[in-house]
């Protein structure tokens, strides 16, 4: 690829923070980086795989407000986890865990154990316990 | 404590490239990216059906995270200290001490928590790459080869990072160069390389890997939409263009940087047969691009029925055969 072609097709996926070097030819045939922004069929891709993960937390989240899943299971998926991940970062079982996807016994929990699943999302205990779902508490 | 070592943070394309790169500058020895990645033999494919992540197989452009690094280290003569730590305080305790005696340390990191990276970017990846070159008050100074800039991270950042959970959990590993060769051996360092680069991709002995493997998943990638369905052929496609563009993998941005490399080795070794394969392999590096934007479409199209497989498949084939041309020749080329 040529330096000039080097694409900078912004979809914001960096923001801001940083840009990518990309290794290129300059006019003289000389190998040199070039920083980009970005570039469409990657930002896509990426978008895609958000899309994905976005869809799923949507949908975790009606069964919360329907009353299926405790809102464990949508603080999981929110942070793209599966149950063997997140039993890893709670030290727990994993069928331990998937019992507290239950509505039933996650309302049964102490507060130690709602403290420490509050820690690893990076939320208040609180916020953990919200069933105020409706009101637009939970993004 | 107030400490800042005298370390030149340097960005690059490929975080494992860029921590080798930048720990040489600080002990004198001046070692590109390209090179680092040349010599490590970065360049790779493997095509792993059976190896799923989230029901997906993987397609990947790179050798598993460390190799790059375990081999640069034996091609060049660099000894490293590596240590894992059970108790996180442990671990910050023993850095802290590092950064005491003047040593740049480097350590394994989860991404998903680290606080500098921009959102879109932040997967449970636990393999990345950064050094850590001094401390000022609570805040660590953190250089990450991916970053433009030197980040900094608080004390609970950075042990949060080191104790990611999951898949190649870092689990306080770090590691700093315990002695650095005074003349390294370059030449010898970059034939080997260039050897093993060529023995991966053409010799070994598996359908998967090397050239073999692009074409066996051509034939894979074309019967996608028949087999499948279109909606996860689409995401089946969407693992191989991510693993092919995102961050620390790349299959273009690969090719591109390997032809970089071949020109500085054109050079060491007065050898300019590798800076006109250093050409060729930039134009392999457009076929990839070419590849990324249709498969890319087909993603984008997920939904729907696309006749664009059988494109893709067919562009795989004639990537695989200029591949093929082209370690050939660059075997020849270090005879």
């Amino acid at each position: 690829m040529k330096s000039k072609d080097v694409p900078q097709d912004d979809a914001d996926m960096m923001r801001g923070v940083f840009r990518e070097p990309v290794y290129s030819l300059d006019k003289d045939g000389n190998y040199t980086t070039v920083k980009s922004v970005g570039w469409d069929p990657k930002n896509e891709v990426m978008q895609e795989a958000w899309d994905v993960i976005n869809e799923k937390v949507e949908d975790v989240k009606q069964k919360v407000i329907n009353g299926e899943l405790s809102p464990i299971a949508y603080y999981l998926e929110k942070n793209i986890m599966d149950v063997g991940l997140l039993a890893k970062y709670m030290g727990l079982w994993k069928w331990t865990v998937k019992k507290h996807l239950k509505p039933k016994n996650f309302n049964k929990l102490s507060d130690d154990i709602l403290e420490k699943y509050a820690k690893v999302f990076d939320i208040t205990k609180e916020e953990l316990i919200d069933m105020n779902w409706n009101n637009g508490v939970v993004e | 404590m107030n400490k800042e070592l005298n370390f030149e943070h340097k960005q690059s394309a490929h975080c494992e490239n860029g921590v080798v790169s930048n720990m040489m500058r600080f002990y004198g020895i001046e070692i590109s990216e390209p090179m680092v990645f040349g010599i490590g033999s970065g360049l790779f494919f493997s095509y792993l059906p059976f190896l799923k992540v989230n029901g997906i197989p993987v397609t990947s452009f790179r050798p598993l995270p460390g190799i790059i690094f375990k081999r640069i280290s034996k091609r060049l003569g660099i000894k490293f200290e590596k240590h894992k730590y059970s108790k996180p305080d442990k671990a910050m305790a023993a850095l802290d001490k590092n950064l005491e005696n003047g040593i740049p340390t480097g350590m394994l990191v989860g991404v998903y928590h680290l606080t500098y990276f921009p959102d879109p970017y932040r997967f449970h990846f636990n393999a990345h790459n950064l050094v850590v070159f001094g401390k000022k008050d609570d805040n660590y100074l953190i250089s990450d080869p991916i970053m433009e800039t030197p980040k900094t991270l608080t004390y609970d950042e950075l042990k949060r990072v080191r104790y990611a959970k999951g898949t190649f959990a870092p689990k306080g590993h770090m590691y700093w160069a315990k002695t650095t060769p005074t003349n390294p051996d370059l030449s010898g360092a970059i034939i080997k390389g260039i050897k093993q680069t060529c023995k991966d991709m053409l010799t070994i002995p598996v359908p998967l890997i090397g050239v073999k493997g692009i074409r066996y998943l051509s034939k894979k990638l074309r019967k996608y939409p028949k087999k499948l369905g279109a909606r996860k052929a689409a995401s089946y496609t969407g693992q191989i263009v991510r693993a092919q563009e995102e961050i620390g993998t790349g299959g273009a941005g690969f090719r591109f940087m390997y032809g970089a490399f071949l020109q500085e080795a054109a050079q060491v070794l007065n050898n300019p047969t590798l800076k006109e394969l250093s050409l060729e392999i930039s134009e392999v590096g457009d076929l990839w691009r070419e590849f990324a934007i249709i498969t890319g479409r087909i993603v984008k199209n997920r939904n729907k029925a696309d006749e664009s497989y059988d494109t893709a498949a067919d562009l795989l084939l004639k990537i695989a055969d200029k591949e093929e041309d082209f370690y050939k020749k660059l075997q020849k080329a270090i005879k």
